[in-house]
């Protein structure tokens, strides 16, 4: 098509065209873009679904595409993560380059490793540097960035601040605190003609989300994360049991056995509906809990989550998505540096400020813009640093075999068809001959 | 006496119809009062919604090409159910009329395809998709859906074909009739019913299909409506959108609503007075 | 036409049989290779990778391995209790439907104002989306907010509301009520089909010499339904065994309702083992084969009686 144009053209626009050529070149130099640019290419990056979410990556990428002349296309992906993750899996293995740029769950580096490029090489050590260290390592897969990380996520807990203020009570510091307030407010409240209230939510259905709560149980207590420093698995320990005695303790008593089939959305219509005290939910809950229609509008608080004991400490799991560069991206350079705009300081304020999403940069959480528009965060703060990995990037492709053997033991042990401590032995062999005696 | 009776039966029957119909409409009901609720009144458990929100309806459309995708389904929907229908009309002629050595194991075969559940075989189909360089493409879809409508059309049709007297054929040969005269002048004006009946099932099929369809295409321009009803998702990560949602089911399931009513004296026609007289 | 009266072969058919099975094969031809071309290769690959260690993550480098991988599907409590959880779902479920959809299309069958509007009412479960409908009915038998127990609390039939989708008992049974609701209306359109296509001259004749309208249904109707509901039960039966979306939206991965297809997906997907999930899948069409060979002959003697 080009070289027809030319043909018809004559000589003397050709010449016009190819300094004009120089031109740009000489500009894109000048301002430091990579020559690469001036060839428009299109890249094609997963983000988000449809609505604000998708909204906020168009935005992102419109303004870098402006910025060095290329253009990106912005394909939709389901909201569920399982029904994403099993997407990526169908066009990774098929080595399809359709997509250059995939936005992945924070356990998904180990498993989808193989199919991404390395970005250190492509984004400089200082930048990287700027976020939270802990993402960086749980995306670093075999001495390989896989993932720069885009914005994260913790478990906290949500609580009735105008139930506890009737009944004056302290927001929980530790487990049992939260137990026997819960206790005693759902009591007094079911006498008082207010017969669906609950004490506790939380999500456990046999899913990911079951692994990330009992994980932030096992954690507190110091029980540690499944899999110990040296890659053994470690989940027999009798932190741990007590952990889960405590949370099979809940079932029945302060959380409904529906508990048992609740996942993130309906704990929130559990609590948002004014029928829960305490709520284990992602920071999302927040805006929603405080919308205008919502009947707990102002009646919500939010801390991190509870200690497992004196001894213990407050854990919230990791959660949070990344953007990696597909190793069958025609543009790998290009798409790097799509990926490096995005995760940048700037476009994450932007986001935080625009949709409350969590930036992964320590700094902004101090950022007087974005604490004016999400208070929350710098609160948080802390939560948000320390929080706690799953064992994703150990157990690598096995991880998602690890999680449903745990959230399976787990859930036996909630619903009472076994002890805590004989479900965790069982677990510990399961893991023990599944990693191959920390090997994996 | 007897006229109580009659009475009674006619009451039982009515309350009979009555107890079916609000067992299969009311989550439907259901549906439609989600769909016109917002926020936290989704929470709820009013009957009817207080204040009726359009709302989502407008989100529906606003936010993605909704119209276009119902075009695209509606596309595959129907190209995948002609398609079916054509093929397994002269099979089912085949082996519901003429006996033939290894018919039963033809039959056999076909209804195993069906057999593997549809998971197991998406790898393979995918590769396929993208050998046939169909990938990203409608037909892709029309093209994979077959491998479960077709058993399915063409296991009915056969039955239906069988129950056809065989006299119909003899007498057609006499008239000097060819094979593909009388499949389509003597039997189909007689498999109506059967035809728009399993063209409706695997049309419904086809339309609601999921995994295929999220798999094979990637641009919002090729997708069919239950992969936008999927891919709808709220303003962060976690949320779901459940009055979009429903809206949008509500807008999907109408058009099929219409499509029974239109259908709905063919499938019943039956073997009216013509259709014996051949 | 031509062709076969000049056939010079001496078969004991005769020719125009001989041209009828030729015309048969034209007919079948176009819908075996359409078949073949769609079906073939997803097929065999799967068979071929359930006896490999094939892992998504790199497919290429699968390596033969023999049975190993059913060895160990036999070995696995898991998988046994999926396939009970499946067999348990698909007979009650199917049973009901079955029951059911007969009822619905003899209602329909009959002579009433506005039937139309009936059939279209009818239809309504199958129209909408599974995935939609499952989350929909999650969503009504949640606990707390959930429309069912609301109902049940306020007629105070009961004083504790049930955990429908969670306690081991009860999650079983509300996923084949939801199944029942989906699936219906594809039995009854079909067994509808086989009504309307029944010739109607055996019950005038009855209708004449003042049969029961009981006896005419177990005498007349249904021994010439018999063929419609046939296939209609087989459709519904392999459905029902490879039962996947329904329960996987509405209890996820949980062990209580897992079936053979949720498992598969579970090993195929989330695990990337494709090599044994494939022997999962590769069983379960085995298990759906004995069933539909068992089933047919039985059917075949029921019908020939």
């Amino acid at each position: 098509m080009n070289r027809r144009f030319m043909n018809f053209t004559g000589k003397r626009n050709q010449q016009r065209g190819f300094s004009a050529l120089r031109t740009l070149i000489l500009a894109g130099l000048l301002c430091g873009l990579p020559i690469a640019a001036v060839n428009a290419e299109t890249l094609a990056i997963s983000c988000g679904a449809v609505g604000q979410e998708l909204q906020l990556c168009k935005e992102g990428t419109e303004a870098w595409a402006k910025h060095t002349g290329n253009q990106v296309k912005v394909i939709s992906t389901p909201n569920s993560a399982t029904e994403r993750l099993a997407l990526y899996q169908q066009i990774l293995a098929a080595q399809s380059p359709e997509i250059d740029v995939f936005q992945i769950d924070i356990i998904w580096p180990g498993i989808l490793a193989n199919h991404f490029i390395d970005l250190a090489p492509h984004i400089d050590a200082a930048t990287i540097g700027e976020h939270f260290p802990a993402i960086v390592a749980n995306n670093t897969v075999k001495g390989k960035l896989v993932a720069m990380p885009w914005f994260t996520d913790a478990g906290v807990l949500y609580y009735r601040q105008d139930l506890l203020d009737k009944y004056h009570a302290k927001p929980p510091e530790t487990w049992s605190e939260l137990t026997a307030t819960a206790q005693r407010i759902q009591d007094a409240e079911r006498a008082a003609g207010n017969p669906r209230l609950q004490g506790f939510v939380f999500q456990a259905k046999g899913y990911e989300g079951l692994t990330c709560d009992a994980l932030e149980w096992v954690d507190s207590f110091g029980g540690g994360t499944l899999v110990g420093a040296g890659g053994k698995a470690s989940i027999n320990n009798p932190q741990a049991v007590a952990a889960l005695k405590m949370a099979a303790g809940w079932i029945g008593t302060i959380a409904p056995e529906g508990v048992l089939n609740y996942d993130e959305e309906e704990s929130r219509g559990v609590f948002q509906s004014g029928n829960a005290v305490f709520m284990r939910n992602w920071p999302y809950a927040w805006a929603l809990a405080n919308a205008t229609d919502s009947p707990v509008r102002g009646k919500v608080g939010v801390i991190a989550l509870p200690r497992g004991g004196e001894g213990g400490k407050h854990s919230g799991v990791l959660g949070g998505w990344n953007l990696a560069v597909s190793r069958y991206s025609a543009h790998p350079e290009l798409a790097a540096d799509l990926v490096r705009y995005l995760t940048s300081r700037a476009e994450q304020k932007r986001r935080a400020i625009a949709g409350s999403y969590n930036p992964t940069i320590p700094a902004l959480y101090k950022d007087a813009d974005v604490l004016a528009a999400a208070p929350f965060f710098g609160q948080l703060y802390p939560t948000f640093a320390d929080a706690v990995a799953r064992p994703s990037r150990q157990t690598g492709a096995k991880y998602n075999r690890v999680s449903a053997d745990f959230y399976n033991a787990v859930r036996d042990v909630l619903s009472g068809q076994r002890q805590a401590g004989e479900a965790l032995a069982g677990l510990q062999r399961r893991l023990d001959r599944l990693s191959r005696g920390g090997r994996w | 006496m007897r006229k109580f009776r009659r009475w009674l039966g006619r009451i039982a029957f009515f309350l009979l119809l009555a107890a079916i119909v609000v067992y299969s409409v009311f989550p439907f009901y259901w549906a439609v009062v989600s769909s016109l609720k917002t926020g936290s009144a989704l929470f709820s458990t009013d009957f009817w919604p207080l204040a009726p929100a359009w709302s989502n309806y407008a989100a529906v459309f606003r936010e993605q090409p909704f119209g276009h995708n119902i075009l695209n389904s509606l596309f595959v929907a129907l190209a995948t159910v002609l398609l079916s229908l054509a093929l397994s009309l002269a099979a089912a002629f085949a082996l519901g009329q003429i006996s033939f050595r290894g018919r039963t194991p033809l039959q056999f075969a076909v209804l195993g395809i069906s057999m593997f559940p549809q998971i197991a075989v998406l790898s393979g189909m995918f590769e396929l998709v993208r050998g046939f360089g169909l990938y990203d493409n409608l037909w892709s879809l029309v093209f994979s859906y077959l491998i479960f409508t077709l058993p399915f059309t063409v296991w009915v049709l056969t039955t239906f074909m069988r129950e056809l007297p065989r006299e119909l054929e003899e007498a057609a040969i006499v008239d000097g009739a060819g094979p593909l005269t009388i499949l389509l002048e003597v039997f189909l004006p007689l498999m109506g019913p059967a035809m728009v009946t399993t063209g409706l099932l695997a049309f419904i099929a086809a339309w609601n299909e999921f995994l295929f369809a999220l798999t094979f295409t990637l641009s919002s321009g090729q997708r069919t409506v239950p992969v936008a009803i999927a891919l709808i998702s709220g303003a962060s990560s976690h949320e779901l959108p459940w009055g979009n949602i429903m809206a949008a089911s509500v807008i999907v399931t109408v058009p099929l609503i219409i499509l029974v009513l239109i259908f709905q004296r063919r499938i019943v026609s039956g073997l009216t007075a013509g259709a014996v007289k051949g | 036409m031509t062709a076969s009266r000049d056939s010079a072969h001496t078969t004991p058919l005769s020719p125009l049989s001989l041209q009828r099975i030729r015309a048969a094969w034209h007919f079948v031809a176009p819908m075996l290779l359409v078949l073949a071309l769609v079906a073939g290769w997803p097929l065999l690959r799967t068979m071929w990778f359930s006896l490999t260690d094939a892992n998504l993550a790199e497919l290429s480098g699968a390596q033969f391995i023999g049975l190993d991988n059913y060895r160990a599907l036999f070995d696995d409590p898991d998988w046994w209790q999926a396939v009970r959880n499946t067999l348990i779902f698909a007979g009650i479920s199917v049973s009901l439907e079955t029951v059911l959809g007969l009822i619905v299309a003899l209602a329909l069958n009959a002579r009433f104002p506005g039937r139309g509007l009936l059939r279209a009412a009818i239809l309504v479960p199958w129209a909408i989306p599974t995935v939609v409908s499952a989350k929909m009915w999650g969503w009504m038998y949640n606990d707390v907010f959930g429309i069912f127990n609301h109902l049940l609390l306020a007629s105070s039939l009961i004083d504790v509301p049930l955990a429908w989708t969670a306690s081991p008992d009860l999650a079983l049974a509300a996923i084949i009520a939801v199944d029942v609701w989906k699936t219906t209306p594809f039995m009854a359109l079909l067994l509808l089909a086989g009504l309307q296509m029944l010739p109607r001259e055996c019950y005038e004749s009855a209708a004449v010499d003042g049969v029961h309208p009981v006896k005419v249904f177990f005498r007349i109707t249904l021994p010439l339904l018999w063929p419609a509901l046939a296939v209609a039960l087989i459709f519904r039966l392999l459905d029902a065994l490879r039962i996947f979306d329904l329960v996987y939206v509405m209890t996820g991965n949980s062990r209580d309702t897992m079936s053979m297809s949720v498992y598969a997906r579970q090993q195929l997907v989330d695990f990337q083992d494709v090599g044994y999930g494939s022997a999962a899948a590769t069983l379960l069409f085995l298990l759906i084969a004995l069933f539909t060979v068992v089933y047919l002959t039985v059917a075949k003697v029921g019908r020939e009686r």
